[in-house]
């Protein structure tokens, strides 16, 4: 029980990292790639908040002028990740285009019709 | 087969993972720069959310390039979506009077709420980012309840060339009047004020215009697509 209660944070932000990469990997039609990549943004954005976490921790605001500083949680993964949010909503629209465009050349998604998108 | 070699390279990196994170207790403290931020953050910069204080201050030059990176996104997706598309008129179906009428009623107190969180982003939780999202949400509204009334893209690209060029202004006075790029020149003010952290809520505004208008953008883009 210990083990999960440290844990699963960790677990949780790795299982959707790897979700996503399988997704990724396995998966034939773009849109369900780009789908695991939005997926694997989230993981990786949940893993460095928990990093930052602190037990019992609170937002680093001082609000009032009384609260306590000793235990804010870790601001720098914060301000990393509150960037990170708004620029994988860009690169996914970004993608999303692509794929549009790819759509109107090869008239399919499918990843195993293209021929230069083949691995 | 395809399968296979997948799951057995997710295999090997969840154990590479695992192993190196059992060392790394969860909710110890653990960087040093974090304790650092919080005890000196509000005495060195004058705002009351450290988080904010590292964004725009601190780490102000990084948000520099990470706000040029949402920038080429947005230019790349409006590159790649209008390229040699010929103009065509749509026939769109005029939205019920409900729908309509919630849109024009809920535009306007979406962009004040949006406004509030970048303006207030020194003292609660919020900024330039968040709020440029909400003033985005609130264009997507529109474009979905009520479509023939569009972005001006006059307007929107000078939003956006007016507020990143505003935060490399900011930047370069700090070399004018100091020392460094994005030297915080203005008097710092009492902490939790409004009128407080010096440059800090300048470039947060100027953040929020540039994300929000980046942002709807975006979606102008990609509606007009679909």
């Amino acid at each position: 029980m210990s083990f999960l209660d440290s844990y699963i944070y960790y677990i949780g932000a790795f299982g959707l990292i790897l979700t996503g990469l399988y997704i990724i990997l396995v998966k034939h039609n773009l849109i369900k790639v780009i789908i695991g990549l939005g997926i694997l943004d989230t993981g990786v954005n949940l893993f460095l908040i928990s990093i930052g976490y602190i037990t019992k921790g609170t937002a680093p605001i001082f609000s009032r002028p009384e609260i306590d500083s000793e235990h804010m949680v870790d601001p720098v993964p914060q301000a990393l990740v509150l960037t990170a949010i708004v620029i994988g909503v860009a690169v996914l629209a970004l993608a999303l285009s692509l794929a549009i465009r790819l759509y109107q050349h090869y008239e399919t998604l499918n990843l195993r019709k293209i021929k230069e998108q083949k691995w | 087969m395809r399968r296979i070699f997948a799951i057995l390279l997710l295999i090997i990196v969840a154990l590479g993972i695992s192993l190196s994170l059992v060392k790394i207790p969860f909710g110890a403290p653990k960087t040093k720069v974090g304790r650092y931020y919080i005890e000196e953050g509000v005495e060195e910069t004058g705002a009351a959310n450290i988080v904010t204080s590292v964004v725009v201050s601190y780490r102000g030059f990084d948000t520099l390039g990470e706000v040029t990176v949402l920038f080429i996104a947005a230019i790349g997706l409006g590159a790649v979506l209008t390229a040699g598309v010929k103009e065509e008129t749509r026939k769109t179906e005029p939205a019920s009077l409900v729908l309509y009428t919630g849109c024009r009623l809920l535009f306007p107190l979406i962009l004040i709420f949006g406004t509030y969180i970048f303006i207030h982003g020194h003292l609660t939780p919020g900024g330039g980012f968040q709020g440029g999202a909400i003033i985005a949400s609130g264009f997507l509204l529109i474009y979905l309840g009520c479509r023939e009334r569009r972005l001006s893209r006059i307007a929107s690209n000078l939003a956006e060339s007016l507020g990143g060029l505003t935060f490399v202004v900011i930047g370069l006075l700090g070399l004018v009047f100091g020392s460094y790029f994005l030297l915080n020149f203005l008097p710092k003010g009492t902490a939790n004020a409004l009128f407080s952290a010096g440059v800090i809520p300048i470039i947060y505004i100027a953040i929020g215009f540039k994300v929000g208008s980046e942002l709807a953008g975006i979606i102008d883009n990609l509606i007009e697509e679909s």
